[in-house]
């Protein structure tokens, strides 16, 4: 079962120099990713899931330590080769969706397929085809503002999933929506990943999302306190039932 | 392996456009201040111009008209120049309107911040930001100076109209006017373009990380 690493994260710290006092708040975090898996990072507020979330995502450096995406260390790559990892490798999913207000549906489907030099008429044809698989078929030049939480989270699916990313990272993709709306997220992120053999990784404190995770990774305190493969996880919720 | 991120001209072009049909009336507001220094600049210089062509006419008549209207000029001199106070003026107004053009679009890049770190996130280098904001201010900058130097002549007209008399229409001076019109554009334009600069690189030098923060 063991596939190919595709995110290898080594030894990696991260101190915030609040000017009196260094906050340490990632303290060492080893793990490997298998690709084509989904997986949750989960902890309470403040344990470091969203700098770590940052760190795999190449948004921000560790203070020590080594980040490899692929088997690259993202810190030796400069300002060009970052963008492409973000724009061909990486497609994000945030909690609060952040579509680009002045564009439509398709616009902002569309647009990590510009910059990563798709000709136009391929970007609207492969945009529309993504929002259909979304289920957002004919509301294409809707502007965010005249779509749900749950659609314009949809729209975000869509546009990680514009260049054919390795890897889809999602912050809390379902932290500003309802239960309902929610799940339906949830099932599409892994309906998507199975369908297109993408690794999602996502930072959550939904326990919804543990019910579709093939690993969950507990962190607490900056660092990580235990990996959970999904059997272990499926013995422990029965017990609780 | 190729990797280059791109953004063709006629996209960010689009992008620019589109930026400020939806934002039409803070781009408006921008553009406002613009308008109305160019038309002060446009303004000065076609009084002058139409003063000009009263002179050159060679008229007695309209030496006197020009005298009565409290230009400085003698009889024999050929040349109707800016005086120090009209340039210290028109300077002024230039200046006020580039620190309200900085701080606009100051304004416009911290209201964009997620916009602009949800960009980066999907691969934007930083110069795509830098040349949309450009896009931005050269399209606001055109539109803004030409409406603004049509105002400044035409106020111009009207206000030479009443104060030196038909006499002007005779002398109609064409090609001054045309000169003066085309100046106020370039410097409205110019003006527009300094204006965005600092504020393009802040926005450019964001970190991508700031899009993921949480603020509403």
């Amino acid at each position: 079962m063991a596939g190919k690493t595709i995110v290898r994260v080594s030894g990696v710290t991260k101190n915030f120099d609040l000017g009196k006092i260094v906050v340490e708040v990632l303290k060492g975090i080893d793990l490997e990713i298998e690709e084509g898996r989904y997986l949750s990072i989960m902890g309470p507020s403040g344990s470091g899931k969203s700098t770590l979330f940052n760190m795999i995502g190449g948004l921000d450096k560790p203070t020590s330590g080594k980040v490899f995406i692929d088997e690259v260390d993202i810190a030796q790559l400069d300002a060009y080769e970052l963008a492409w990892l973000r724009c061909r490798k990486i497609g994000y999913i945030f909690q609060t969706f952040n579509l680009i207000p002045v564009m439509t549906a398709l616009e902002n489907v569309t647009l990590p397929m510009t910059f990563a030099g798709v000709s136009n008429d391929e970007a609207v044809e492969q945009g529309m085809a993504l929002l259909k698989q979304v289920g957002l078929d004919g509301r294409h030049t809707h502007k965010p503002t005249e779509l749900s939480g749950g659609q314009q989270q949809r729209v975000a699916v869509a546009r990680a999933l514009a260049n054919s990313p390795a890897i889809v990272l999602a912050d809390e993709p379902t932290g500003n929506l309802d239960l309902k709306t929610g799940e339906d997220i949830i099932d599409l992120l892994k309906e998507l990943s199975s369908e297109r053999k993408v690794t999602v990784i996502s930072a959550t404190h939904d326990y919804k999302m543990l019910n579709v995770s093939d690993q969950v990774i507990w962190i607490r305190d900056g660092r990580v306190e235990k990996i959970q493969e999904r059997s272990e996880l499926e013995i422990r919720t029965g017990g609780l039932e | 392996m190729k990797r280059l991120i791109a953004l063709p001209f006629r996209k960010s072009l689009e992008i620019a456009y589109q930026s400020i049909r939806v934002r039409f009336f803070r781009s408006l507001v921008t553009t406002t201040s613009l308008v109305l220094a160019v038309a002060f600049l446009c303004y000065m210089r076609s009084c002058n111009d139409f003063a000009q062509g009263l002179l050159n006419s060679g008229d007695i008549s309209g030496y006197q008209t020009l005298v009565k209207a409290g230009y400085d000029v003698s009889l024999g001199s050929d040349v109707i120049a800016a005086s120090a106070k009209q340039q210290w003026i028109v300077t002024l107004s230039l200046l006020v309107c580039i620190v309200g053009i900085i701080n606009a679009q100051l304004m416009s890049v911290t209201e964009r911040f997620r916009e602009i770190g949800t960009m980066k996130c999907l691969g934007a280098l930083d110069r795509f930001i830098v040349r949309l904001f450009v896009l931005e201010a050269l399209m606001q900058g055109l539109v803004g100076s030409v409406a603004g130097s049509f105002l400044g002549v035409v106020s111009a007209l009207i206000s030479s109209l009443l104060g030196l008399g038909t006499g002007i229409l005779i002398s109609f001076p064409w090609l001054a006017l045309g000169f003066s019109m085309l100046l106020s554009i370039v410097v409205g334009t110019g003006l527009s373009l300094i204006g965005v600069i600092y504020p393009a690189i802040i926005a450019a030098r964001m970190q991508p990380v700031e899009a993921m923060r949480l603020e509403h």
